[in-house]
């Protein structure tokens, strides 16, 4: 064996806001991705003692077992305005949301419309899949055109099951949002941009600046029926064209944060 | 502090306010606006949280958060709304956390209208949102007793990390009354054990009502229930008037209850010897003593202003063993004293029966009057 002088470095650890055990998300699952970035924010940031989650109804609903943070979990829908409750009571702390699109842009909308118009001073984390994945592949608000799912088998057919919602477009209409923006999970480039995306909106909370939202579109292999790299080649064809990447709301005063 | 003449629902407001309600999230309905709008101006005026959420549904999820921080908070709200929180109800009473909910009920059902009713018993009482849980339910007759209940309210909450309902009518909640308040309480310094707080590294919280282990779900359902048990036990809470050598028991509960008291005087000065009990907390529901007149009463009228929903908790406590008669007025109609001094007669002079159900009764008598 030759032995080098050269000192060893630690280029990678688990974030402290990461619990250690082993997830339950499909294998090429984007959700731990996000976690993790989420997890890498926080501890960066020194928040993760400070910080309180809210975790949704949807494939991440045992978020909570994966983060080394306070959490609560909420109604199929209702994460803003739990987060709410907590916020209000607690203004000092990090509350943030992990919603899927089904929770998010279907049976949660009014809470989250709520929360946004609010400038609620709340971070929303929203996982983006184009289906409801916890239930097995039905048809979400975020289905593209087209688009088979369990429940619209031979396609999303818009004359009778309507458009998809962009809600980071529609979000960011609103008066009380502060950082709306949407990224994605398909490649390590996109990943980096996304954390510096759950970056901003953590500061953005950490400012007092307002209601900031992350849009992550993410992959869903297994119920698209893909493998792991069909499943991001699918994301980078098809929901980009739908679902453009971008800053769809920077406040005047976001503008002028500086990280 | 000195007695002074005020709305019901302002008193509740101003009541839970000193009492040291934390942080307030409610939606407008009527009977039962005027709680939020004292609010709304009390609480930021003395640095606490209140917000108009964006629906009922928006407001008890809210109440549910704020809930797991384990400090005070409260919603209020009338019959329609109320039906929109029973989810957040539910995952309350799931995740043991307490918190206090103000229904001012109105005529039912759907939209109904704004008139008062006692149509919501079966749903605060008896659930109303999904599996087994109890709320303790706590039913005032007066601004004063509301003023009361609503300071206990809290604290029975926080002693049994449960869910506790304070049920009045639109009356209680629109009559202004000569009422003490109560004197201010400081807010509440100490964080319970089990509150989330933000901790992070491995000291970190998790309130959540899921249990994909049906065993583990099944031993959490089994602690609810002893809970509840005890709080049968520890907790029930009725008043008695001229019970002492009552041969007839009257029963009613809030407004229903208050009216018949009038009624029950009124049967005294004719020499009927007949009583009214009144049960404060509707959950738990006063068995025993109502098992003890059972005893000694030759029959009963329940009265009500729904179309018997208590009458069924009545009647299995008295089990056939006396007759038990019915009187209740629905849709936002409040009976006269008179309508129930009528039945207390009609139950004077008979015949009576342990046959057949008394709401049939009750319903044939009705339709001669009302069509
Ligand atoms: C009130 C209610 N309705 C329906 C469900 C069933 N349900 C559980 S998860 C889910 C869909 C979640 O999809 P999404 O939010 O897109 O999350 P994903 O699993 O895709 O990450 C549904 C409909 C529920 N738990 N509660
Ligand atoms: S079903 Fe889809 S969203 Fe859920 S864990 Fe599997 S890949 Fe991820
Ligand atoms: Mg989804």
């Amino acid at each position: 064996m030759v032995m080098t002088d050269v000192p060893a470095k630690i280029v990678y650890e688990r974030p402290e806001a990461l619990d250690p055990r082993v997830t339950h998300y499909c294998p090429g699952c984007t959700h731990g991705v996000a976690h993790r970035l989420v997890a890498e924010v926080l501890d960066e940031m020194g928040e993760t003692g400070n910080t309180i989650g809210v975790a949704s109804v949807g494939c991440s609903v045992f978020a909570y077992n994966y983060f080394n943070i306070d959490f609560v979990e909420a109604a199929h829908g209702r994460a803003p305005a739990m987060a709410t409750g907590i916020k209000r009571v607690y203004p000092d702390r990090t509350v943030f949301t992990y919603q899927g699109d089904g929770d998010l842009a279907s049976i949660g909308m009014g809470e989250i419309v709520g929360a946004a118009s609010r400038g609620e001073g709340i971070t929303v984390i929203f996982i983006n899949n184009a289906n409801y994945g916890m239930t097995g592949g039905q048809m979400a608000p975020t289905t593209l055109p087209g688009q088979k799912t369990s429940s619209s088998p031979t396609g999303r057919d818009t004359k009778r099951q309507g458009y998809p919602i962009q809600t980071a477009e529609m979000l960011s209409t609103l008066e009380g949002s502060s950082y709306i923006v949407r990224r994605s999970l398909h490649s390590s480039r996109e990943i980096r941009r996304a954390k510096q995306a759950i970056r901003t909106a953590f500061e953005v909370q950490k400012h007092g600046l307002g209601f900031s939202l992350v849009e992550l579109l993410s992959t869903c292999p297994t119920n698209w029926g893909m493998s792991a790299a069909g499943a991001r080649d699918w994301l980078e064809e098809r929901m980009l064209p739908f679902y453009p990447l971008g800053d769809y709301k920077i406040s005047p005063a976001v503008a002028e944060l500086k990280i | 502090m000195a007695k002074e003449l005020i709305k019901g629902n302002t008193a509740v407001a101003e009541a839970a306010l000193r009492a040291g309600l934390e942080a307030y999230f409610g939606y407008p309905i009527t009977p039962q606006t005027e709680l939020l709008e004292h609010l709304s101006a009390r609480m930021p005026e003395i640095g606490r949280p209140f917000v108009q959420a964006e629906s009922e549904l928006g407001a008890i999820n809210m109440v549910y958060g704020a809930a797991c921080t384990g400090k005070r908070v409260m919603t209020s709200s009338s019959s329609p709304g109320v039906s929109l929180m029973m989810e957040g109800l539910s995952y309350i009473a799931g995740t043991e956390v307490p918190a206090v909910l103000v229904d001012v009920v109105r005529g039912g059902p759907g939209l109904g209208n704004i008139a008062p009713a006692q149509g919501d018993y079966n749903q605060i009482v008896h659930g109303g949102g999904h599996g087994d849980y109890h709320m303790l339910v706590l039913a005032p007759a007066s601004v004063q007793e509301a003023v009361d209940l609503t300071v206990l309210a809290f604290d029975l909450a926080e002693k049994y990390r449960n869910l506790v309902a304070v049920l009045m009518d639109g009356s209680i909640g629109q009559m202004m009354e000569p009422a003490e308040l109560p004197p201010f309480q400081p807010l509440k310094t100490d964080i319970p054990d089990w509150a989330v707080r933000g901790t992070g590294g491995g000291e970190n919280r998790v309130l959540t009502s899921i249990n994909l282990d049906p065993p583990a779900q099944e031993v959490m359902n089994l602690r609810l229930m002893k809970r509840w048990q005890e709080i049968e036990k520890n907790e029930v809470r009725y008043k008695g008037y001229y019970l002492e050598d009552a041969e007839y028991v009257v029963v009613g509960f809030g407004t229903a209850g208050r009216i018949s008291l009038s009624a029950v005087r009124a049967a005294r000065e004719q020499g009927i010897k007949v009583g009214l009990l009144r049960p404060i907390t509707l959950a738990p529901f006063p068995k025993d003593v109502l098992d003890e007149l059972t005893e000694k009463a030759k029959a009963f009228l329940v009265v009500e202003m729904n179309a018997g929903q208590m009458l069924e908790d009545v009647r299995l406590v008295v089990r056939g063993r006396k007759p038990v008669e019915f009187f209740g007025r629905m849709g936002g109609v409040v009976p006269y004293p008179d309508e129930v001094l009528t039945e207390i007669e009609r139950l004077v002079d008979g015949p009576l029966t342990t046959e057949g159900h008394p709401r049939d009764r009750w319903l044939a008598r009705l339709s001669e009057t009302i069509g």
